[in-house]
């Protein structure tokens, strides 16, 4: 049965890395690829009325500017490896809507990649990779 | 982005050299002030025919009852619908990356959370005695409704432009609902309304502003002249809007809403600290609005501070509020309206209720021993304080009374809650200023520079002079907008009424 894998991309060395990985894997297993782009994102963080004015036509731009610059050229590479691909733009923390995302494309794994950092801010604020080793819905592969 | 280099240069060595050239500036501006606006003030404040009612006391209370008892108490009705807005429970997560009703609330609460609620209060309890509280509270209650419906109308007249970009506010609700309804006179209206919203601008969200936070600053430190504040402090302004550093302004919004908390949180310890007083303090709010306990006006004084305090803090009515939350996309106008209401609960009902009670029950107000009864001090103008202290400086001898060293928390937090409050203020200012002369540059810039001008002329003008108009600007806007909101009220009823049956029925659900 083709089902889907889920791949956290921020176009980081370490997202490309488990990019290269999920594109192994669908090869082999004929599995599809969901590319998820997270935009940090907190419904309650404070914006000052100017701010409150812009941020329709900041989101319209951020979100042409992932899918021109980052997705778009992926995606033709994905798809010339012979491998089914669709691209996700979303606002969130970013653990979180990933698991999101992958309850709602019934994905069988996530693949994400792990910059490597072990120091004091990610041990205070956590990771992605470790917060979705926790809290995933389906099994998680962590790229080093 | 600064296009204009050569006026920006001209208009700072202005703001500058003008005060250091004349030592005695601080009285001239008061003096040049209280002749020039005295006119304006009188009107405002002019008491019914026969009597020492402020008329447009009345009108206040007359808008923000109707509209309570129109809308059949909704911010009763609707409250806790209103707190699970906020919460996003209803917000469709594909919408993420838009202003939330979260986000919505705190930049309009933000701009209403100012000295109006430390220093205004202040003013309100040392004249009209503790019974001001009651009416405040009481006016703080109904206000919501009309916060309610000026909010709800601001998102549905809206302008949305082709860039994404929306301009709104009672100047296009005024033009564009009395044109719906066939009603004449929305366009002289809404021109009416933008000129009291840059005077407000000017008044209440500027000079008043940069004046208390002034006074709390040589409260603390030390006397010296007010133009000094003024001039950082335009500086400061000036760089935010003229020179877009824009990170100023972010950190501001970010600080301000914690500065709010730790203020409640230590009123809240300092009411607790002296538990065995909130008995005595809630019977002297309760007789105080009723019964002529030696304040200034007797009852109807207590009313007429606690209203006029409570209007001047909360803004409801004044349509200030609906400039700031129209800019908000959302697909159903009710919900912004909602989300609104609970502003004057939390400014006036919450944050200014705290005050009072600090400066009641830290026993700041002079009474005298064998008869109960409040002292008035030498003039007859106010209720005798402990250190003879009014407006901002006494909220801080009532807190520092307590914890000594609140008063230099307090000072930060009085000029942060001044300087977020401005900077929203300048946004209200710019979107009337626009709405008449049009947009672009040059014209944008002069609103600015004026802006910044009047934080100088507010910082170093005296109290009373600036505190009657900054009053009378505010509540001239009132004038124009509440006639305006009777005209629109039944569109907004059915506005209403179509999403409550929806909600009712099913058809808008919690996301999740």
């Amino acid at each position: 049965m083709a089902s889907k894998i889920v791949v956290g991309y921020d176009g980081s060395e370490a997202a490309e890395r488990a990019l290269d990985f999920a594109m192994s894997r669908a090869d082999l297993s004929g599995n599809s690829l969901v590319i998820a782009h997270v935009l940090e994102w907190s419904p309650y963080s404070f914006l000052t009325p100017s701010e409150v004015e812009e941020r329709h036509r900041r989101r319209t731009e951020e979100m042409q500017r992932a899918e021109t610059a980052i997705l778009a050229p992926l995606t033709a590479r994905i798809r010339a490896a012979g491998i089914e691909v669709e691209t996700l733009i979303r606002y969130g923390h970013t653990a979180e809507t990933m698991c999101r995302i992958a309850t709602e494309q019934d994905a069988a794994m996530i693949v994400i990649g792990r910059t490597g950092h072990s120091g004091f801010a990610a041990r205070l604020f956590g990771s992605v990779a470790g917060t979705l080793a926790q809290v995933a819905p389906v099994p998680v592969v962590i790229v080093p | 982005m600064i296009r204009h280099p050569k006026l920006i240069l001209a208009a700072m060595a202005c703001l500058l050299a003008g005060p250091a050239a004349a030592q005695g500036l601080d009285a001239a501006i008061d003096g040049f002030f209280a002749t020039t606006t005295g006119w304006f003030v009188a009107i405002i404040f002019s008491n019914f025919p026969g009597t020492t009612f402020p008329w447009i006391v009345g009108w206040l209370v007359a808008g923000a009852t109707i509209f309570t008892v129109y809308f059949g108490f909704i911010q009763f009705r609707a409250f806790a619908h209103s707190i699970r807005l906020v919460r996003g429970d209803y917000s469709n997560p594909n919408d993420a990356g838009e202003v939330s009703h979260f986000q919505a609330l705190t930049t309009a609460l933000s701009g209403t959370v100012g000295l109006g609620n430390i220093a205004g209060v202040a003013v309100a309890v040392s004249i009209g005695g503790p019974g001001a509280t009651f009416w405040m509270i009481v006016a703080g209650l109904l206000g919501m409704a009309a916060k309610f419906t000026e909010c709800t109308l601001g998102v549905k007249y809206r302008n949305e432009y082709a860039d994404g970009t929306v301009s709104g506010g009672p100047m296009y609700y005024m033009v564009k609902g009395f044109a719906e309804r066939g009603v004449p006179g929305g366009k002289v209206m809404a021109v009416l309304f933008a000129i009291f919203c840059i005077l407000g601008s000017f008044g209440g969200g500027n000079m008043f502003q940069a004046n208390q936070a002034h006074a709390q600053i040589t409260n603390v430190l030390g006397s010296y002249p007010g133009w000094i504040t003024g001039v950082v402090m335009a500086i400061v302004v000036f760089l935010v809007i003229v020179g877009g550093l824009k990170s100023i302004a972010s950190v501001t919004e970010k600080v301000v809403p914690f500065m709010a908390a730790l203020y409640v949180l230590t009123a809240l310890i300092i009411i607790g600290m002296n538990y065995d007083m909130i008995g005595t303090a809630f019977s002297q709010i309760f007789a105080g609005a009723f019964t002529n306990d030696g304040v200034v006006g007797g009852a109807i004084g207590a009313l007429i501070q606690g209203f006029r305090r409570a209007a001047f803090s909360n803004e409801a009515g004044v349509g200030s509020a609906a400039i700031a939350h129209s800019a908000v996309r959302t697909k159903e106008p009710t919900t912004e309206g909602f989300v609104s209401l609970l502003e004057p609960f939390i400014d006036t009902v919450v944050i200014c209720t705290m005050t009072a009670l600090v400066i009641i029950i830290t026993g700041q107000l002079v009474s005298d021993p064998a008869t109960g009864m409040f002292l008035l001090n030498e003039a007859g103008t106010q209720i005798q304080t402990v250190t003879g202290n009014n407006g901002v400086a006494l909220t801080s001898d009532a807190f520092s009374s307590q914890v000594s060293w609140f008063r230099y928390v307090l000072v930060l937090a009085v000029v942060l809650f001044a300087f977020s409050t401005m900077i929203s203020w300048s946004y209200y200012g710019l979107k009337a200023w626009t709405f008449l002369f049009g947009e672009g540059q040059t014209k944008e810039l002069i609103f600015k520079l004026l802006f910044c001008f009047f934080v100088v002329v507010g910082a170093a003008s005296s109290l009373g002079a600036v505190i009657d108009f900054s009053d009378a600007a505010i509540f001239a806007m009132a004038v124009v907008n509440i006639p305006a909101l009777y005209i629109l009220m039944p569109i907004v009823k059915r506005e209403m009424n179509s999403y409550l049956a929806r909600l009712k029925s099913g058809e808008i659900r919690k996301f999740q």
